[in-house]
């Protein structure tokens, strides 16, 4: 039993870092010396950055919403899921921390496919998807499932 | 006494003329729309009044020349518009120079008049200073700005969570409350003795399991 319940706040807290880190890191692409996206558009010189902002492409900024926004969710629902942890009643499910959870989970999945699909195209060899890309996608079905897990979660004792 | 500080105040008044130049105010930057107008302002401080002689002028720099032309001037309260250059029959001067403004107004934009209009303005005797440009961008559409949208989408969802949870909660209180006046007579010793159970529970950790 305790066991469930320190697998699930894992987990859980695994998807907050890492929907954190794939919205603050700046490294959805990059280009050898060059990451850019989600924020900057960074190429560094001798050790040195030298930054300037993204376009300020429609996609784009729905893509920066949906990321923070799908955040902003998880950790809702992670003070939620703490709430209702000690304020639930006997045999009740976890109802608005998977509802938050499965939003998160939405969102992050729509921006996900929203970059995916508008991103530029590769130009060279070195352009590729960075850690970032990676970690959001990675993100969907780890917040899809939390998710489900506290659909089907009920309150012992 | 009084002279000495009557001379003194006109010393430094004309001292003072002397070292504060004329300063020029522009925009930075305008967007407009292909073949829409834009209203391109200009105006000064001068420590002086405004003289009859008062003089406009505006200069013209498409992007990636090197010179500019003269497109516009005012001056003997006469405005001249530009009857030769890129700007003929467009041009149009809607400032008050007893106002201080001299503005132009250009008609029909097209993507070569991109570029700097600089302007100078000259208030005798005061007619040193730096002339001040702005630079016109002309757009098909005019673009988003960073952070506008991601902004909004952000601000309505969260607006619209907040709005959900306060109506939930509203109608929770209103609901507990037309309950609550309506069975006040018969409930209220149940519900105070149920008020007394749940506040012994020592709170701990309450396990959980899942059920399908």
């Amino acid at each position: 039993m305790l066991a469930i319940l320190l697998a699930t706040i894992v987990l859980h807290l695994t998807d907050l870092i890492i929907l954190f880190i794939s919205t603050c890191a700046n490294a959805w692409r990059t280009d050898g010396v060059r990451n850019y996206h989600l924020w900057y558009d960074c190429t560094q010189k001798n050790g040195e950055a030298d930054c300037s902002g993204t376009s300020d492409a429609d996609w784009l900024q729905a893509v920066q919403a949906l990321m923070v926004l799908a955040t902003i969710f998880c950790l809702i629902s992670f003070i939620f899921f703490l709430c209702q942890l000690f304020t639930l009643v006997k045999g009740g499910r976890f109802f608005f921390t998977a509802v938050f959870q499965v939003l998160a989970s939405l969102f992050v999945m729509s921006g996900a496919i929203i970059y995916t699909v508008m991103s530029p195209e590769v130009k060279n060899d070195n352009d590729a998807y960075g850690y970032a890309f990676v970690l959001a996608w990675l993100a969907f079905p780890l917040t899809l499932i939390s998710g489900f897990i506290y659909i089907v979660l009920r309150k012992k004792e | 006494m009084l002279s000495v500080l009557a001379l003194t105040s006109v010393v430094l008044l004309s001292l003072a003329s002397q070292i504060t130049a004329i300063v020029v105010y522009t925009s930075w930057e305008k967007h407009a729309l292909v073949g829409s107008d834009v209203r391109l302002s200009c105006s000064f401080f001068s420590w002086h009044w405004t003289s009859p002689d008062v003089t406009f002028s505006w200069q013209y720099r498409p992007d990636g020349a090197k010179e500019g032309i003269s497109i516009f001037h005012y001056g003997g309260g006469v405005a001249y518009v530009d009857n030769k250059g890129p700007f003929r029959d467009r041009l149009e001067f809607v400032g008050n120079p007893s106002r201080r403004d001299g503005s132009i107004l250009i008609k029909e934009l097209d993507f070569s008049d991109n570029g700097t209009f600089t302007c100078d303005a000259k208030n005798p005797p005061d007619i040193v200073g730096h002339s001040s440009s702005v630079r016109l961008l002309v757009f098909e559409k005019v673009p988003v700005q960073a952070g506008v949208v991601t902004g909004a989408i952000i601000g309505v969802v969260l607006g619209l969570l907040i709005l959900i949870v306060a109506i939930y909660y509203l109608m929770r209180f209103l609901v507990a409350r037309r309950v609550f006046s309506l069975s006040m007579s018969k409930h209220g010793k149940k519900g105070k003795g149920k008020e007394g159970t749940q506040q012994k529970q020592i709170p701990k950790v309450p396990p959980v399991f899942i059920s399908f």
